[in-house]
């Protein structure tokens, strides 16, 4: 707070200015982190419209008829490992190690697929028992929560394909390792949320 | 609201001391998405219809089944694309405030428009998710024959109003909060007296922010949620009213005493403290949920909200935009046609609107073309009469622009300082340098450049150094135009457009990503060039 | 004379921790016990009460988000300045606020609106 040479009976007045260039601390992680919170919130708003909708089932099937558990189970698995291999990629990363880095890097894309994977053969499953997103309003509400989250992931896997090729040609330089940090963040963030999913939408859903 | 955020955007890094937003490119990216998102809703006037729906878009009304047409698509996909741009704004503001101050400015010792642009954005943040998720519900409904907001299959409406409200009343304080800090930088400036209570503003424009969340359901007391819950939404929306007050007598004890100078700003800050008050108070009449089983939807509500939203923020705006537009380009707005303005919408708005309170309480309703009662045409058209002297205060405002271009040289702002400021903006030239500020500057007290002022600071004028700098890029106009594309597509619903811009749209944000030269410097020599010239202007200023 | 004091921090990553083999590990079994308990109490029906399941299932996913949130994501109160926490504390109270309140709200909407299973019309809401 005190840089201010108050000129009681000093000589000097008090600075007003730097005379070196000031280089701000970089705001990119505070930012994605803000970002990541937004995003939180939109997810929160689907929690909230299947907390209400949740019990709609106009007459069709609920989700005790519909919910395989082991499935789900699998399914919950891929994207823990996914999120665990992620882990070592950073530690890679701060390693400086490029070869480390993009095989978990890889390992964990291949995870992320088998997770997508999986939640697109149980919606088509669904879908030809007849419980399409057009049937209730429940499960209007668990296929726009359960897909906005795969979208996520899916859009995970984008980036984390980009960033391979980008790590490949330029190497761990400083704006790679703020990106990984950056999808770090938005990985685990998508596993939380999907603790949510399974805890919210799947567990208490077959409890009944 | 763009108006609201372009303030915002302008003035918070000259404030703070900082030579950009955090992130430039963010910054781009997101006023062209703002824009594509007014283009859609223009495209909507020449190319099919727009919707009519209310602002709000309440389904049923607003589902495929009663909306047959394009009108509602349009709604959706430019709100979508536009709140993209205002969501990305207000995280880059954020990080702006948090990690760009100059040294020395604590948080504490930031200008009260910096602190009301830092809840303002945090509030952009925490609602406009909000209206994404409602939004794209409504479009799964229209577009996917899902069951959200359907009458039948388990939908439900009253979902809907309940999500758009969470996110519409948080938005009322997106925009006043801003006008707000502006009033606060006006009445300290014209005033010649530092802002009384800054920790007391600070803690009301927080507490502000976090209650603006817990009062949502007053937009529909009405709609059958009961006694308890209405009673508890009543309490807290009356409670809100409290630390706005505070602000208002912040204003009043700053300007007692004071050396008030009746500058264009000030005019229309007195204005504000008038008329927003008044609408302030009809607003906790609301807030009675007995009292809005009679007045909700009526025109006493309409008068309640225009009441606040003119008196507020749109006084506010012409306040800001009269006080910082010497900033940005260089010269003063003409006195005669600013005072006109302020007036006539002044008075204007009085005969426009006060009627329209005792039209409500008689029991007119909201959105009627027509209305049988003989006997109440006299107030509607006293209220003509006021909207008639508005359109003046706004042809006047617009003349106070045209005749400032035309005398510009005779309103040439060449200090810098046009209204002895208090605050770092006004350390810059008028325009300020694409740097802002040749060295960072220091902070020591609250209203740095009134400390600086007087405690004899002296503008440096060698040692400058080369400046790093944002490069220019079109890609955030590139990638906001493919947007408008895709949005003009999906209302259309022309599916193979939908999903080649889409694909072009993926591609290009991710071609973006390998692009790593994003800066550049300004070289010292040209520094010394664009200062030598303000030392020279300044130098006449003395002679 | 020079007059700043704060640390120029451009090498460094502005305050984010950083995780080490071991905490990742911890962090991914106790995600894993946290994560086979509540499938496991649904799947065989383990308790008798489905109140007490449920209660399981939603306490257990919230330690489990904790895990989550200081292993993995190396939540602290420390990194940037405390604004992440910060951050993080802001959304959790919107994100409970949304949705407690959505959930009091409709339920209560709901049960004074609700139609009636008659053939009368129901007037509509304007």
């Amino acid at each position: 707070m005190t840089m201010a040479n108050t000129t009681a009976a000093q000589t000097e007045a008090p600075v007003f200015y730097l005379k070196e260039e000031h280089h701000p601390e970089t705001g990119t992680m505070l930012g994605f982190w803000i970002y990541l919170m937004s995003d939180c919130l939109i997810f929160a708003i689907l929690f909230a419209t299947y907390a209400v909708l949740g019990q709609n089932y106009a007459a069709g099937p609920a989700p005790a008829d519909l919910f395989d558990l082991e499935l789900v189970a699998i399914n919950t698995s891929m994207l823990l490992f996914s999120s665990i291999t992620y882990g070592f990629a950073m530690l890679a990363m701060e390693k400086g190690s490029i070869k480390g880095t993009q095989v978990w890097l890889a390992i964990t894309g291949l995870f992320g697929v088998a997770f997508v994977g999986l939640e697109i053969y149980e919606f088509h499953h669904l879908w030809s028992l007849g419980a399409t997103p057009m049937r209730s309003g429940f499960l209007s509400a668990f296929y726009t929560l359960v897909a906005t989250h795969g979208l996520h992931v899916t859009f995970g896997i984008i980036w984390l394909v980009t960033l391979m090729v980008q790590v490949a040609q330029r190497g761990l330089i400083v704006e790679n390792k703020r990106r990984l940090m950056c999808l770090s963040m938005f990985w685990h963030f998508l596993d939380v949320i999907w603790i949510g999913v399974f805890s919210v939408v799947y567990l208490l859903g077959v409890l009944g | 609201m763009p108006l609201v955020t372009g303030l915002m955007n302008f003035v918070v890094p000259l404030q703070i001391g900082a030579r950009d937003v955090a992130f430039p490119f963010l910054n781009n990216f997101s006023f062209w998405m703002t824009t594509c998102g007014a283009a859609l809703i223009m495209a909507s006037l020449f190319v099919g219809e727009f919707a009519m729906t209310g602002w709000l878009a309440y389904p049923p009304l607003s589902d495929i089944v009663y909306s047959p047409g394009v009108g509602v698509d349009y709604y959706i996909w430019a709100l979508q694309i536009a709140g993209v741009g205002t969501l990305l704004s207000g995280v880059n503001l954020i990080v702006t405030i948090v990690k760009m101050r100059a040294p020395g400015m604590s948080m504490m010792k930031m200008p009260v428009f910096t602190w009301t642009a830092l809840c303002t954005n945090i509030l952009i943040v925490a609602a406009f998710p909000v209206l994404t998720a409602v939004l794209v519900l409504l479009g799964l409904d229209r577009y996917a024959d899902t069951n959200f907001f359907t009458n039948d299959l388990g939908g439900n409406a009253m979902m809907y109003i309940n999500l758009i409200w969470i996110w519409g009343h948080p938005e009322v304080y997106i925009l006043i909060l801003p006008a707000f800090g502006v009033f606060s930088e006006v009445v300290s400036t014209f005033c010649r007296k530092r802002l009384f209570g800054y920790s007391s503003m600070v803690y009301a424009t927080v507490v502000i922010t976090i209650l603006s969340y817990i009062v949502w359901l007053h937009h529909f007391f009405t709609m059958g949620s009961g006694a308890s819950v209405n009673a508890f939404f009543g309490i807290t929306t009356m409670i809100i009213s409290i630390p706005t007050g505070a602000k208002v007598f912040n204003w009043l004890f700053t300007m007692y005493k004071g050396r008030i100078s009746f500058d264009v700003p000030m005019l229309w800050t007195i204005g504000f403290m008038l008329t927003f008050v008044i609408g302030g108070m009809t607003g906790v009449m609301l807030a009675v949920p007995p009292a809005d089983f009679v007045l909700h939807n009526s025109l006493f509500l309409i008068a309640h909200f225009h009441n606040v939203i003119i008196g507020g923020v749109v006084f506010g705006m012409f306040a800001g935009i009269v006080y910082w537009f010497p900033k940005a380009f260089g010269f003063k707005l003409d006195e005669f046609w600013g005072k006109m303005s302020f007036w006539l919408w002044t008075i204007g708005f009085y005969f426009a609107f006060m009627p329209l309170y005792v039209l409500g309480l008689m029991g007119v309703t909201r959105r009627m073309s027509q209305f049988d009662d003989p006997s109440l045409q006299i107030w509607f058209i006293i209220a003509a009469f006021g909207a008639l002297l508005i359109a003046g205060g706004i042809g006047s405002f617009i003349m106070s622009i045209v005749v400032a271009v035309i005398k510009r040289d005779k309103l040439r702002d060449e200090t810098g300082d046009p209204w002895g400021g208090r605050t770092l903006e006004w350390s810059t030239s008028s325009p300020p340098p694409a740097y802002n500020f040749a060295f960072t500057p220091v902070v020591h007290e609250l209203d740095a450049w009134d400390d600086m002022k007087k405690r004899g600071y002296v503008r440096p004028t060698s040692g400058f150094l080369d400046i790093h700098m944002p490069k220019n890029t079109g890609a955030g106009f590139i990638l906001a135009a493919i947007s408008l594309v895709l949005g003009f597509a999906l209302v259309w619903h022309i599916w193979w457009l939908v999903a080649a811009s889409f694909i072009v749209l993926i591609a290009g944000s991710i071609a973006h990503t390998f692009n790593y030269d994003r800066d550049y410097h300004i070289p010292a020599s040209e520094v010394v060039k664009t200062e030598e010239e303000r030392t020279a202007l300044l130098a006449k200023q003395q002679a | 004379m020079s007059a700043h004091s704060h640390a120029h921090d451009d090498h460094h990553d502005g305050g984010a921790s950083h995780g080490t083999y071991k905490s990742y590990v911890i962090g991914f079994v106790l995600s894993v016990i946290l994560t086979a308990i509540p499938f496991w109490l649904v799947m065989d029906g383990v308790l008798d009460s489905k109140v007490a399941t449920a209660l399981w299932v939603m306490g257990l996913g919230v330690i489990q988000i904790i895990v989550h949130m200081v292993y993995f994501l190396h939540m602290n109160t420390k990194s940037e300045g405390g604004w992440n926490m910060l951050a993080l504390i802001f959304t959790l109270v919107i994100v409970a606020i949304a949705i407690a309140g959505s959930l009091w709200v409709m339920y209560h909407l709901n049960t004074n609106m609700m139609p009636q299973m008659d053939h009368d019309m129901i007037p509509s809401f304007g």
